[in-house]
C-alpha cells in the first residue's frame, strides 16, 4: 500500500491539503481538520537543522512548530501519530538522543543538535528491531494507531532498563495508551523483546 | 501572526537580560506545559528563551549535608542520594508523569507549571487567573476537581505539581538569580494564594531565573513518604496527595512535615496535622488526630466534598506506611 503511488487522493493527501480539499471531496468534514490545532507555520518561518533517523534535514518552520508537526507536516515522517496533542496518549513518542519523549510537547527548533529517532529509524534496513518483531509475534496491536509510539517507547524503555521485570512493564509503559486495550500482549511482547535483546548481547 | 523570537540563551546572564528587557518573554526548558499553553493561545510570549543549553542540570552535595538539584535536572532523575535521604521526593517524581514527560520536564519548570483547571485551559471560558477581572467559570461550573483549601472568590484552581508537595515537606529553598543578584525563596513562599489577584501566581519576579532547588539536611527528611490518590492507576493529576516527613527520637515524634497536593492552589502545608503529631508516638491515635487536623479550614464546593475525606485518608495512609523503622 503506497499513498504516493496512488492517482486518487488518499486519506493522507486529503489531510495534508486541509479543509479546502476536504470540502471539495465532500468527505473532508468527517476528518479532523489539521489546521484547527496545528502549530503556526507561516509568518516567522526560518530554516532549522535537524538530524532525523540519521539524515540531516533543514525544514523552514515557525519556531512555535511542535516537533511532531515538523516531522509529520514538513518532513512527511508520519510514524509518530497525533493522538491527543497534549501529552496524554504517547502516540507521538520519539527518541531524543536515545531517550523517549513526546514530540507533541516540544518545539522542533529546540533540538537542532540532537539525534531524533522515529519508528521509521528503528529497524536495521530490512531487519526488524527485536521489539518490532516481538509486537508481531505477540499480536500486540489491533487498530495500530498507537503502535509506532508503543514500539518507540518500548525501545527507549529497554535502553534505560535492560531486562526489566515483567511486572514493572505496565507502569513503565503507562505513558502509552491503547484504546483497543492490547495491553497484555504489549507487555508480553516487551518482555519477549527484552529476552531476545539479552541473548543478542 | 504575532511577532515572535526564539532565543537560545548562552549563559544565565543573557537569559536574565532578555527577561528584563521584554515584559512578555517566557523561559522554556522541558516545555511539557508551555508548548500546550502557547498552542492553545493561553500564553502568548513575544520571546521564547530556550535555557536547555545552560549548565544547570547537576545534582550536587552541599557542604552542610543537604543536596542541590539544578533547575534543569529532569524529573526522570535517578540519584541514590535522593532515593536514600529524601525518599518522598523520589516517590513524588515517579508518581508525577509518564517516563516520556519526566525525561523532559525539569525541576524549575515543574515548580512554575500552570494550573490544570479546565476553565483556565480553554480560553472561551472566563478565568481571573488567565484574564484578570473576567470572572471564574469554575464557580458556576464543575468543581469536582477544584480546591478545598486556600481558595478565594476569584479562583478555586488546584496546583498540579507532585514534586512541589514533596519539596515542601523537605523544607526546600529555591535559588534564583535576577539583575540584582541571587536570593533564596523558601518553597512555601514561592506560590501565592489566589486572593483577589490569582494571575499573580508566584513570588519569582519576572526577570528572575530559577537556578536550583536546595534541600537542607533535616532529620525528618529520611523518614518521608508520598502517597497520591488519582482516578486511575495510570498517570493522572492528583485528586489528593500527601507528603509526610517525620523525625522520631526515643519513640516519639520530635518534628514533622505534612504537605498536601491536589487540594489547594499551592502545595498546602498542614501545620495543624503536624502539631497533632509532635511529641507523640507514631501510633494509630496520633495518626488519626493528624489525619483529622489535615483538612482544618477546608471549604469544599458542592462537587468536591469528597476531597475532605480523601485528603484525610491520604494523610492516614502515608503516615501508616511510614510507621516502624
Amino acid at each position: 500500500m503506497s499513498d504516493e503511488a496512488s492517482q486518487k487522493p488518499t486519506r493522507r493527501t486529503v489531510l495534508r491539503g486541509g479543509a479546502a480539499v476536504g470540502a471539495a471531496l465532500t468527505v473532508g468534514h468527517h476528518l479532523p481538520a489539521p489546521a484547527a490545532n496545528a502549530t503556526p507555520t507561516a509568518g516567522t518561518t526560518r530554516p532549522i537543522s535537524l538530524t532525523v533517523n540519521g539524515r540531516h534535514v533543514t525544514p523552514a518552520i515557525d519556531p512555535r512548530t511542535s516537533l511532531l508537526d515538523a516531522l509529520r507536516d514538513e518532513m512527511g515522517i508520519t510514524g509518530p501519530k497525533k493522538g491527543c496533542n497534549q501529552g496524554a496518549c504517547g502516540a507521538c513518542t520519539v527518541l531524543l538522543d536515545g531517550r523517549r519523549v513526546l514530540s507533541c510537547l516540544t518545539f522542533a527548533v529546540m533540538h537542532e543538535k540532537q539525534e531524533i529517532t522515529t519508528i521509521e529509524g528503528i529497524a536495521d534496513g530490512d531487519s526488524l528491531h527485536p521489539v518490532q518483531q516481538a509486537f508481531i509475534d505477540h499480536d500486540a496491536f489491533q487498530c495500530g494507531f498507537c503502535t509506532s509510539g508503543q514500539i518507540v517507547s518500548a525501545v527507549g524503555l529497554l535502553a534505560d532498563e535492560p531486562g526489566i521485570a515483567k511486572d514493572r512493564i505496565p507502569e513503565a509503559m503507562s505513558g502509552n495508551l491503547c484504546r483497543c486495550a492490547a495491553y497484555c500482549n504489549i507487555r508480553d511482547a516487551i518482555e519477549s523483546a527484552s529476552a531476545a535483546m539479552a541473548r543478542q548481547r | 501572526m504575532e511577532p515572535f523570537q526564539y532565543i537560545r540563551a548562552r549563559d544565565v546572564g543573557e537569559a536574565i537580560r532578555v527577561l528584563a528587557d521584554n515584559p512578555t518573554a517566557a523561559v522554556i526548558a522541558g516545555g511539557t506545559d508551555l508548548t500546550t499553553l502557547i498552542r492553545d493561545g493561553i500564553r502568548r510570549p513575544s520571546h521564547l528563551i530556550d535555557i536547555n543549553g545552560l549548565d544547570l542540570a547537576e545534582v550536587s552535595a552541599r557542604p552542610d549535608g543537604g543536596l542541590r538539584i539544578g533547575a534543569l535536572c529532569r524529573n526522570a532523575v535517578s540519584d541514590k542520594r535522593i532515593e536514600r535521604n529524601f525518599p518522598v521526593l523520589a516517590e513524588a517524581l515517579r508518581s508525577g508523569a509518564s517516563p516520556q514527560i519526566r525525561n523532559r520536564a525539569t525541576f524549575g519548570g515543574n515548580l512554575l507549571q500552570r494550573v490544570r483547571c479546565p476553565y483556565y485551559r480553554v480560553p472561551e471560558f472566563a478565568c481571573n487567573r488567565r484574564d484578570p477581572g473576567s470572572g471564574c467559570a469554575a464557580l458556576s461550573g464543575d468543581s469536582s476537581r477544584q480546591a478545598i483549601l486556600g481558595t478565594s472568590g476569584a479562583c478555586v484552581a488546584v496546583h498540579p505539581s507532585d514534586c512541589a508537595v514533596a519539596l515542601q515537606a523537605l523544607d526546600a529553598e529555591i535559588l534564583v538569580r535576577g539583575p540584582r543578584g541571587e536570593r533564596r525563596i523558601p518553597i512555601d513562599a514561592l506560590h501565592r494564594l489566589p486572593g483577589r489577584t490569582p494571575a499573580e501566581e508566584v513570588t519569582l519576579r519576572r526577570d528572575e531565573l530559577i537556578l536550583a532547588v536546595e534541600l537542607p539536611p533535616r532529620a525528618s527528611s529520611e523518614r518521608s513518604h508520598y502517597v497520591k490518590f488519582r482516578d486511575r492507576a495510570s498517570y493522572a493529576f492528583s485528586l489528593a496527595s500527601a507528603a509526610v516527613a517525620v523525625e522520631l527520637r526515643g519513640g516519639r515524634i520530635r518534628s514533622s512535615r505534612i504537605s498536601l497536593g491536589g487540594v489547594a492552589p499551592k502545595p498546602w502545608r498542614a501545620e495543624a496535622a503536624e502539631r497533632a503529631l509532635n511529641g507523640r508516638p507514631l501510633d494509630k491515635d496520633a495518626i488519626d488526630a493528624a489525619a483529622k487536623a489535615a483538612t482544618n479550614g477546608a471549604a469544599p464546593r458542592p462537587d468536591n466534598t469528597y476531597k475532605v475525606s480523601l485528603a484525610r485518608e491520604v494523610v492516614r495512609q502515608a503516615l501508616t506506611e511510614l510507621k516502624g523503622d
